[in-house]
């Protein structure tokens, strides 16, 4: 369980930056802001919020989980490529029934990022099919998802309409 | 001379639904022994065994099935492949024959999922003490309905609204109504586990899973098995003339994967391997899609079903929408689909679903559907896909 309660981590070093800037702040800021994680490893926090593809250096193919070699061409060389944080409503469900624990209804999508294809809930939206409509604009925006016991926040991420923002 | 083409001698599948007095062996066997009778032959003369159970895949259904029904020391290959577990076992025991290794095999699939829930693929642990990045995402917690959803009929209701995007049409309306064509088919096959007629007030006013698909659009979780036995064409020409008149010709017997896109690790891309099956198939066969007096496919959900009519070329590229208008596909249609119910109604016990749905196609070649015969049925296509991805094709026609 996470808990609500916030408890600073004085013994707590960060091991890697995982491209959060807080971790880089001065020692001093970081007592005032909350420690920060991303959801996943290919969200980058910091003052422009976007998500990081591995890109194949041989073939352009983009991936976000952590790679053993190219799907697409069988290379092993990557690079970081900044994904497009505006982006075009190409599927999406609303999901009525999920496992315990997850609330429901939310809306599940795709977004054609610029030609890259991200997957992500809809969010900031009344979430019935009268609000959500294929071929929407977009944008990412990042939230908290809670505290963990040693007082960390993990930031999680989602796209709304940018009409809203 | 006696050719390299491959035949279904005898076929089966049990009665689809709750089956609360019979365990995954009892349904094997009487998959397998109805097939062994269909084909009138026996399981010693079997040369190999391929089977599949996808629930219980480490458990080796192959050989609990041979304790119960003959352990003759012939190979087994227990086979899993998601949903396209069925349809693998039996293209297994077909390579097995076409290979030369045996001139007879027997496919058998099976599965227990009354009472399973719709969630497959859907979970989601409560979160740790502390954010700790695992796995190949780095994910701190975890992503089931935080970053889109992993539950089946959320995945293919995307399948189908992302078809709508790009050629339109796709309503909530219009997956209803392909929901109600074959609820509608199942009234007439006896071996469903629905068989029901819901008019689309019902379906579409039924408990909402993962807009746009309701409970009847998602495929039925029901207990059932079915199997085959294949033969080579030079044992066959041995038979008698009535194992021969029954037998179906196996023209074409596909797999594919899913070949990478843009996308298709976000979303799975059912598409692309399909349609890569299908041309494959109809290579295979010499048979065009025009030439098929029905179909089997897919429909887990059905959003699938209308993205298959598409892949599987029964329309032209981007028509699926205004080709299941025109009625096409109703089993009085010009393109019969699912005249068995499919897997929305008749039920859909995953690892029985690829053989089950062989079964339906060769009942109408044989002339034995009964009520839902459709007249004069020459040639068939089944496909089944198993999310990961795998697709099985089968063309089949009638003996000459
Ligand atoms: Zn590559």
């Amino acid at each position: 369980m996470v808990s609500t309660q916030r408890s600073w981590p004085h013994d707590r070093i960060p091991v890697e930056p995982r491209g959060c800037d807080t971790f880089g702040l001065p020692d001093d800021r970081r007592l005032d802001v909350a420690e920060q994680v991303p959801l996943v490893d290919y969200l980058v926090l910091g003052d422009e919020p976007h998500l990081q593809a591995n890109e194949c250096t041989a073939c352009g193919a983009r991936f976000f989980d952590r790679r053993n070699a190219c799907a697409s061409c069988g290379k092993t060389e990557f690079t970081k490529a900044a994904i497009a944080t505006e982006g075009v409503l190409r599927s999406f469900t609303i999901v009525a029934f999920a496992a315990p624990g997850i609330p429901v209804p939310f809306v599940a999508g795709i977004i054609d990022c610029d030609g890259t294809q991200v997957r992500a809930n809809v969010v900031d939206v009344e979430p019935d099919p009268e609000h959500v409509t294929l071929g929407m604009k977009l944008k990412l925006t990042t939230f908290p998802i809670g505290e963990d016991s040693a007082g960390t926040e993990a930031i999680g991420f989602g796209f709304a309409p940018l009409e809203a923002n | 001379m006696a050719s390299d083409d491959i035949w279904i001698l005898g076929i089966t599948m049990t009665k689809f639904g709750k089956r609360p007095e019979d365990d995954v062996v009892d349904l094997a066997a009487e998959a397998a022994l109805g097939a062994l009778a269909d084909g009138g032959v026996t399981i010693q003369e079997m040369g190999v065994l391929a089977a599949g159970n996808l629930m219980g895949a480490a458990a080796g259904i192959g050989q609990q099935l041979q304790k119960q029904i003959g352990q003759t020391g012939i190979p087994v290959y227990n086979v899993a492949n998601a949903c396209a577990t069925g349809a693998t076992a039996l293209r297994t025991a077909i390579m097995a024959v076409k290979a030369g290794e045996c001139d007879m095999g027997l496919a058998v699939g099976v599965e227990k999922l009354s009472g399973a829930g719709l969630l497959s693929g859907g979970s989601r642990k409560e979160d740790a003490d502390t954010w700790t990045p695992k796995g190949r995402y780095g994910a701190v917690a975890g992503l089931d309905g935080r970053v889109g959803t992993e539950i089946m009929p959320g995945v293919f209701a995307q399948v189908g609204m992302e078809y709508g995007y790009e050629h339109g049409g796709a309503t909530f309306e219009l997956f209803a109504r392909i929901s109600e064509k074959n609820h509608s088919h199942s009234t007439l096959n006896p071996l469903a586990a629905y068989s029901k007629a819901m008019t689309l007030e019902q379906i579409m006013g039924d408990i909402m899973i993962a807009y746009p698909n309701t409970r009847p659009m998602c495929s039925a979780n029901c207990d059932g098995a079915a199997a085959a036995v294949v033969v080579s064409d030079a044992k066959l020409k041995t038979l008698d003339p009535d194992q021969r008149r029954r037998a179906v010709k196996v023209s074409a017997s596909v797999l594919t994967s899913d070949p990478w896109d843009e996308g298709c690790q976000q979303l799975p891309n059912v598409n692309t391997l399909t349609r890569r099956a299908a041309v494959q198939a109809y290579e295979q066969a010499g048979v065009a899609p025009e030439d098929l007096d029905l179909v089997e496919l897919h429909d887990c959900f059905a959003t699938a079903e209308l993205v298959h009519y598409d892949n599987l070329q029964l329309c032209a590229p981007g028509e699926a929408v205004p080709f299941f208008e025109s009625g096409a596909t109703w089993r009085t249609g010009s393109t019969p689909v699912n005249v068995s119910g499919g897997l929305e109604s008749k039920g859909h016990p995953i690892a029985a679903t690829g053989i089950a749905n062989i079964w339906e196609v060769c009942h109408h070649l044989r002339g034995e559907a009964g009520d839902r015969q459709i007249e004069g049925a020459k040639v068939g296509l089944a496909h089944v896909i198993g999310l990961g991805s795998a697709c099985g094709v089968h063309i089949l026609e009638k003996a000459a």
